[in-house]
């Protein structure tokens, strides 16, 4: 299934002879859509010439309702595609400024790299201009990190933003960019004294075909967590039946205290079960709330280790599935469970009554008392003698960047 | 193919579908979308890299892309930009619109038109690492992944465009 690891499978050169093609053709398409004259950029400003929003967003529309239709028919998988991580704050004052840029200089550096290619001089001034821009960032960022870090929430897409189908998102953008060309087009009429009239009666055809399109994507569907589990499932399910990924409690002890690892221990027992016991610093999440803390849990240092946890290990597997099939990285279960937890690490009066079975929670606690029972926060002297087989391995980083990496 | 004669622009709604057409192809190939300013970043820091290494190596910004032994062109986004300029080139060459000139505004001056694309570019260019993208980086290949952050700065670049737009009417009109 696409996108593919073309350095992996071409190699490195190969895969750089791609990315050159792939550049040619980009460089291309904005030269023969006029984006080398600035001026023609600029009207966009003054309502004359409306081609900087009609390139742009059929652009985007165009390649957001395939990259949706693909991903519906499974034939791409949206969740490897780059998302641009989302700094709400720094992309929005950056934005503000290069539109101050831009009605300045009659350029963005993707048009004034192509201007520069067809000899426009101003497209040269601007592209040394952009140049010195960005080696003045370079040299003050260290002055503002801490602005240009903050709101910072990941991977978050509208559909996750709004929580709603990614369905309703493409429909609503096809439909919000219709309404743009519609309102472009009057504008262009009344300031720029443009005969619209005379525009090609195809781009009509063209519009119905977006909503169409759109709408088949909404009746088509996004794949669900059940799809996306089956399509890795060959290759994780043996890690749960070889048990792999199932971590002793003397493990999970060993993490709860070393330096090395930030560690997140994901408890989605039901509420009651919780409140009667739980590991210090578990957090409940309900089962219904963990693509919200997968997204979440991928925003967290490299060195995250996730630890799932219910009485035993069949919750805790459900969610463990579910976390993986959303690439989330470093995902583990807590072998046996609370239960098991318990056994080891409760030495009071709360022993295990054997007659419950199955998912309940096998020990007896009179009060709620959380994580105040002194088996919430085991003593790291408890390791001395606890024998367990190691299984925690942090995976490698995984190499993605967007275009402005 | 090459032409003498300039040929009009494509019809923009027929451009977008092909530059749609192009970022599709770019996420469905690769994974990634289309970018620009990434590739001069890099192309800048490689500069600064050959110049003062020891200045690179103690700044934490450009330590991450051109520390120690990294190069920094060792990067596809360099060569998507390498594409863009040969394919502009092309287009150009076979459009009849390769022509060594200073496209500006009636009412400015040749040199004031120099000076506010340098100008100009250098906000824009300090703009676009402030916000983690350009207009092909952020704004196109985030807003068709319906990334948040990507959809608010596309808002906000229009905003900032369409703010200042009156003031610097001279330079266009």
């Amino acid at each position: 299934m696409a996108p593919f690891p073309i350095e992996e499978l071409f190699g490195k050169f190969s895969a750089y002879t791609i990315y050159l093609i792939i550049g040619v053709a980009f460089g291309a398409v904005l030269e023969m859509a006029g984006f080398a004259n600035s001026p023609k950029l600029a009207a966009q400003f003054y309502f004359k010439d409306m081609t900087v929003l009609k390139v742009m967003f059929t652009g985007i529309i165009t390649a957001m309702v395939l990259i949706f239709l693909a991903s519906g028919l499974g034939w791409l998988d949206y969740d490897a595609l780059w998302v641009n991580p989302t700094y709400l704050w720094p992309g929005i004052v950056g934005g503000l400024v290069m539109g101050v840029g831009f009605i300045i200089g009659g350029f963005c550096p993707g048009t004034s790299i192509v201007a520069l290619a067809v000899l426009k001089i101003d497209g040269l001034f601007f592209t040394l201009g952009a140049t010195f821009g960005i080696f003045l960032f370079g040299e003050t960022v260290d002055f503002f990190s801490g602005f240009w870090n903050s709101s910072f929430y990941g991977r978050l897409t509208l559909q996750d933003w709004l929580n709603v189908p990614a369905g309703f998102v493409v429909l609503a953008v096809v439909l919000m960019a219709l309404f743009m060309f519609w309102g472009g087009e009057q504008l262009e009429r009344i300031f720029g004294k443009r005969d619209v009239a005379r525009d090609p009666k195809g781009r009509y055809i063209g519009a119905v075909t977006f909503v169409a399109v759109a709408l088949i994507i909404l009746a088509v569907g996004q794949p669900s967590i059940q799809d996306k589990w089956e399509r890795i499932a060959a290759e994780k399910q043996p890690l749960l039946d070889n048990r792999q990924v199932q971590i002793h409690p003397g493990e999970l002890l060993n993490l709860i205290h070393d330096e090395v690892h930030n560690l997140v221990m994901v408890d989605v027992r039901d509420e009651a079960d919780y409140n009667l016991f739980h590991i210090q610093d578990a957090r409940r999440v309900e089962m219904d709330d963990l693509h919200m803390t997968a997204l979440e849990l991928q925003n967290l240092p490299l060195n995250t280790v996730i630890v799932t946890m219910c009485n035993n290990e069949i919750r805790s597997t459900q969610a463990w599935k579910y976390l993986v099939a959303e690439k989330t990285p470093n995902v583990y279960i807590l072998e046996g469970g609370i239960n098991y937890w318990l056994d080891i690490f409760e030495h009071g009066d709360y022993s295990a009554s054997p007659e419950r079975q199955g998912d309940d929670l096998q020990h007896d606690f009179d009060v709620a008392l959380g994580a105040r029972q002194a088996a919430s926060e085991p003593d790291a002297g408890e390791l001395d003698h606890i024998e367990y087989t190691p299984k925690v391995k942090l995976a490698k980083k995984v190499k993605r960047q967007g275009g402005c990496g | 193919m090459i032409s003498k004669i300039t040929k009009p622009y494509m019809n923009p709604y027929l451009a977008g579908v092909l530059l749609g057409l192009v970022l599709f192809g770019a996420f469905f190939i690769t994974g990634n979308g289309l970018g620009a300013s990434g590739g001069l970043n890099r192309i800048i820091v490689a500069v600064e890299d050959l110049i003062v290494p020891d200045h690179v190596n103690r700044t934490p910004y450009l330590l991450r892309l051109a520390g120690g032994e990294q190069n920094p062109l060792d990067n596809w986004i360099v060569f998507l930009t390498i594409g863009a300029l040969i394919g502009g080139f092309l287009s150009g060459l076979f459009h009849g619109r390769l022509k060594l000139e200073t496209n500006k505004g009636p009412n400015i001056s040749v040199r004031s038109r120099w000076l506010l694309a340098f100008v100009g570019g250098a906000i824009m260019g300090y703009g676009a690492r402030l916000a983690r993208g350009c207009t092909s980086g952020q704004a196109l290949s985030g807003g068709a992944v319906l990334s948040a952050g990507s959809w608010a700065f596309m808002f906000a670049v229009f905003g900032g465009g369409y703010a200042l737009a009156w003031f610097v009417r001279k330079a266009w009109n």
